[in-house]
């Protein structure tokens, strides 16, 4: 196969980047799409020039470090797929394909294709756990969760933090990775203590980290790789609105002994 | 040859442990905070170290190389996690989980630190299903299981197919906590490429930053070393592309021992690759094996569609060979197994590598959406990744290098011989001998983590003797001298040859002549070519870009010249051990039927290898391996 590729390049932050056109000629069907471009680095370096950057760790769609824009679908055209996954026979022959960073004010670009996510992580660090310490907890079968309910949490926990959500909405919300995290330990008896609070400060953090707010649109929903639904969202929204309606300040811990 | 102190403790095997706990030295709770420990690593075995230690009360400085930690490479694991737990009510224990395991590592593990596995496996399901990780439940609420390979109880917890990747979010769930609580302070693109001794201790790290290229020290306390395994040395293997021995092998180069480094695990499920082009190899998990049956035609050069291939003119031949375990014998002798009937010319599909895992029986018998349910994510990733159905036409699978039962030495309490410095998860030896069990990673990597290094690591500092010193230290200065040098040596070639270019060749050197069966002939041949690549590499690799900035191809340098010399230690290691065991397969070396032949007498040990210097042979150090509790046997799983 021949491709044409129009490949965003930014030395850094403070460069204004530009779309480069790359001719490449020895792309097989059978190659992943970062195989593609791992062939056309090697190319460039033998050239002389300089290596498109892009992320990528696993390679097997589970780790959420690559993903990049082909031709205004994060993570490509094909539908629950990330683009380490994404194979060339999707493609064909005399294709242009245009490759872009995932965009969004909370996500600066490092290099090309690389970028910094790391405010999904202070969305995390703002609640977006059980609070609980290693050792002592009781035997794991005196917490009985039934199996709708735990296949629900799985469905939610399985989001892999890549962002393809925020570059898919024209608000840049992080509404569905922020709501994939509430509903996932919302969902199971061991996070129902934390439900209402943890909602409350995640979505609270989730803005001032820059992302916008969300519009029900759904496009976040589409681009998911790991087909998340909007009704987790939905299941934020009322846990945030129960936390606003409940909320107080904590009581002065413990006693006096 | 020195002998080395794995200091287990005395008494019998199932008190080791707790009079090991209760022997221990503590820190004050109001003194924690003045000791900072460095945790290099955020998967199943850094996160959870970098969290309890928080937990505890200490400063943790947690480096990992990724842009954030939840992308660590335990994420990848597909099956399950392993535990004495015995809710199938099916005969499994503490003590059989211990004998499993010894056994699947082909009795070259340390009986002390596999019976500690097995205990606090237990309370890894407990802490686990605290934080919320989502395991797969029966319709009374209950814990699920299913079965994995070199086991015939039912004992491995999972979710979906995504088991890595639930207990890492769930470690990094509760590591993200502590870095709110400011207890954890998180480094990520930061990668290790230095250790620093001073006065023998283990005392901190160089590092570079990932994004800027600025190079850096770290002081602490202790040093933690959870840097996973080093199968990328093979170029092709299931590891992410990132994972690499540069943070153990520095520290190997800085004094600690680094053990039994030819055992590495071949996984027999993985998809064939498919070209030269290819950058790595996808494991289908194992569980699979549970409902797919494994066969190759019986004629060799067969070019039938395999359902046009008659039910008797099928080789199931794990099933024949092993009517015991069947399809669910363990990894190392399936993936030989595989070998042996490629190499007779019995393989499917290009090149003649590959064989049949066929799940046509079972969704006869359960339909379509109960094999769905169970393996339906593993079965969109192979017809993603090969454009075909494996509802409708059986998988092609080949082995490939998954894992590495080899790493830095450490004792009972997880501590290199280097005085300071600890080791844990793959990246150390310890647990799983020359072969590891399915859904046994997690297992001790969360083990580590959670349940042993916050005890020991804690005895340690507060035995004192830790010196006051600064990141101005003469040792400090000179890690960050020759880090500097290196980057600055790999820029100056501008040699012929992409880093990628001599990654593949040393990769195809070691496949070829270090794989799934090595001879002395062949280790020989590896070591003629290891050093000749190795010397072309530094007079002609070719690296674009500068210091100072991101550098993929920079980071990639540095991790490729490592495995230039941990691929001449494996070979050494492979061609002194004369005999075969799990992972490690010596052709001279074997039974009448070709099964591994052990030589108890002149092998039971741990070789522990010190490094001397560039360009100079390595000292084999070794640690006897005691077995005072299970007898020793051939492994049989017929």
């Amino acid at each position: 196969m021949r491709l044409t590729l129009e490949i965003w390049r930014q030395k850094g932050a403070d460069d204004a980047g530009r779309f480069v056109r790359y001719e490449h000629d020895e792309v097989s069907e059978h190659m992943s799409f970062l195989e593609m471009l791992d062939v056309l680095n090697q190319k460039l370096i033998e050239k002389g020039e300089e290596p498109v950057s892009f992320d990528s760790d696993c390679r097997e769609g589970i780790c959420g470090m690559c993903g990049f824009v082909v031709n205004g679908y994060p993570h490509g055209p094909q539908p629950l797929t990330t683009v380490c996954q994404l194979h060339m026979r999707f493609f064909h022959d005399g294709d242009v394909l245009r490759l872009e960073p995932f965009r969004a004010k909370a996500f600066p670009i490092i290099r090309d294709l690389a970028i910094d996510r790391s405010a999904l992580d202070r969305i995390i660090m703002a609640g977006g756990y059980n609070s609980i310490n290693a050792g002592g907890p009781r035997d794991a079968n005196s917490i009985l969760v039934g199996k709708k309910e735990a296949d629900l949490s799985m469905d939610a926990a399985a989001c892999i933090g890549c962002g393809a959500c925020v570059a898919a909405c024209p608000n840049a919300s992080a509404s569905l990775f922020t709501g994939g995290k509430i509903s996932h330990l919302g969902l199971l008896p061991q996070g129902e203590p934390e439900r209402k609070t943890r909602a409350l400060s995640m979505v609270e953090r989730h803005n001032t980290e820059g992302f916008g707010g969300c519009t029900v649109i759904g496009a976040c929903a589409e681009a998911c790789p790991k087909g998340l639904k909007l009704d987790f969202i939905a299941r934020m929204n009322k846990d945030y609105l129960a936390g606003t309606v409940t909320y107080r300040e904590g009581a002065a811990g413990g006693g006096s002994g | 040859m020195p002998t080395l102190d794995s200091r287990i403790p005395a008494g019998p095997l199932a008190e080791k442990w707790t009079k090991r706990k209760a022997d221990m030295k503590l820190v004050n709770p109001a003194n924690k905070r003045k000791y900072t420990i460095i945790v290099v690593g955020t998967g199943l075995a850094g996160a959870s170290a970098a969290s309890s230690f928080g937990e505890l009360g200490y400063n943790v400085l947690n480096f990992c190389f990724q842009d954030t930690p939840r992308r660590a490479h335990s994420i990848a694991a597909q099956g399950g996690i392993n535990a004495a737990k015995s809710y199938q009510n099916d005969g499994d224990s503490v003590w059989r989980l211990f004998y499993d395991t010894i056994k699947g590592g082909d009795f070259r593990a340390r009986e002390a630190n596999v019976y500690r596995l097995a205990e606090v496996s237990n309370n890894i399901i407990d802490q686990a299903t605290a934080q919320g990780v989502p395991f797969a439940r029966e319709y009374g609420g209950t814990l699920a299981n299913r079965s994995f390979g070199g086991a015939l109880v039912s004992r491995t917890f999972y979710a979906r197919g995504q088991t890595g990747q639930q207990l890492l979010i769930g470690a990094y769930q509760s590591l993200m906590r502590q870095v709110e609580l400011g207890k954890v302070k998180m480094f990520p693109r930061t990668e290790m490429l230095d250790l620093v001794v001073i006065d023998g201790r283990a005392r901190g790290i160089v590092t570079r930053d990932l994004v800027t290229g600025k190079v850096e020290s770290f002081l602490g306390d202790a040093v933690v070393l959870a840097t996973g395994g080093y199968g990328n040395l093979y170029y092709l293997s299931t590891n992410a592309k990132g994972s690499n021995v540069t943070a153990s092998w520095r520290a190997h180069r800085k004094g600690a021992f680094f053990a039994n480094p030819c055992y590495t695990q071949i996984h027999p499920t993985c998809i064939p690759r498919a070209g030269e082009y290819q950058s790595k190899l996808t494991l289908m998990s194992e569980s699979l094996r549970n409902d797919g049956r494994i066969w190759v035609p019986k004629k060799a050069g067969d070019g039938r569609a395999p359902d046009q291939i008659p039910e008797g003119e099928r080789d199931y031949y794990l099933e024949r060979k092993y009517p015991t375990y069947g399809n669910l014998a363990p990894r190392d002798i399936s993936s030989r197994a595989a070998k042996q009937a490629c190499d007779a010319g019995l393989g499917v599909g290009p090149g003649g590598l590959g064989v049949y895992l066929d799940f046509s029986d079972s969704i006869k018998r359960l339909g379509a959406s109960a094999i769905g349910e169970r393996y339906g994510n593993l079965f969109d990733m192979y017809q993603r990744i090969t454009g075909e159905n494996p509802y409708q036409v059986p998988m092609r699978i080949y082995p490939a290098v998954h894992y590495t039962m080899g790493g830095l030495w450490v004792d009972y309490d997880l501590m290199s011989n280097l005085p300071g410095l600890f080791v844990l998860g793959e990246a150390n030896f310890s647990d799983h001998g020359a072969n590891r069990l399915g859904a046994s990673a997690l297992m001790q990597g969360l083990a580590d983590g959670y349940f042993v290094i916050p005890y020991t690591i804690g005895d340690y500092l507060a035995r004192g003797g830790i010196a006051k010193v600064g990141t101005d230290h003469t040792e400090f200065k000179a890690a960050e001298a020759q880090v500097n040098a290196q980057e600055k040596k790999f820029l100056s070639i501008q040699g012929k040859h992409t880093v990628d270019y001599f990654h593949k060749k040393l990769g195809n050197i070691m496949w070829e002549n270090v794989g799934m069966a090595r001879t002395q002939e062949s280790l020989e041949k590896a070591l003629r070519e290891i050093p000749a690549l190795r010397d072309e590499f530094w007079q002609d690799v070719k690296v674009p870009g500068i210091e100072g900035e991101f550098n993929q191809e920079l980071e990639k340098a540095g991790r490729v010249a490592d495995f230039l010399e941990l691929g001449e230690l494996l070979a050494t290691d492979a061609l002194q051990r004369n005999e075969s065991c799990g992972g490690h397969f010596r052709s001279e070396f074997q039974t009448e039927d070709g099964e591994a032949l052990r030589n108890d007498a002149d092998y039971a040990y741990a070789a522990a290898w010190e490094w001397n210097g560039a360009s100079k042979p390595w000292t084999l150090n070794k640690e006897p391996l005691v077995f005072e509790n299970i007898h020793l046997q051939t492994r049989s799983y017929k």
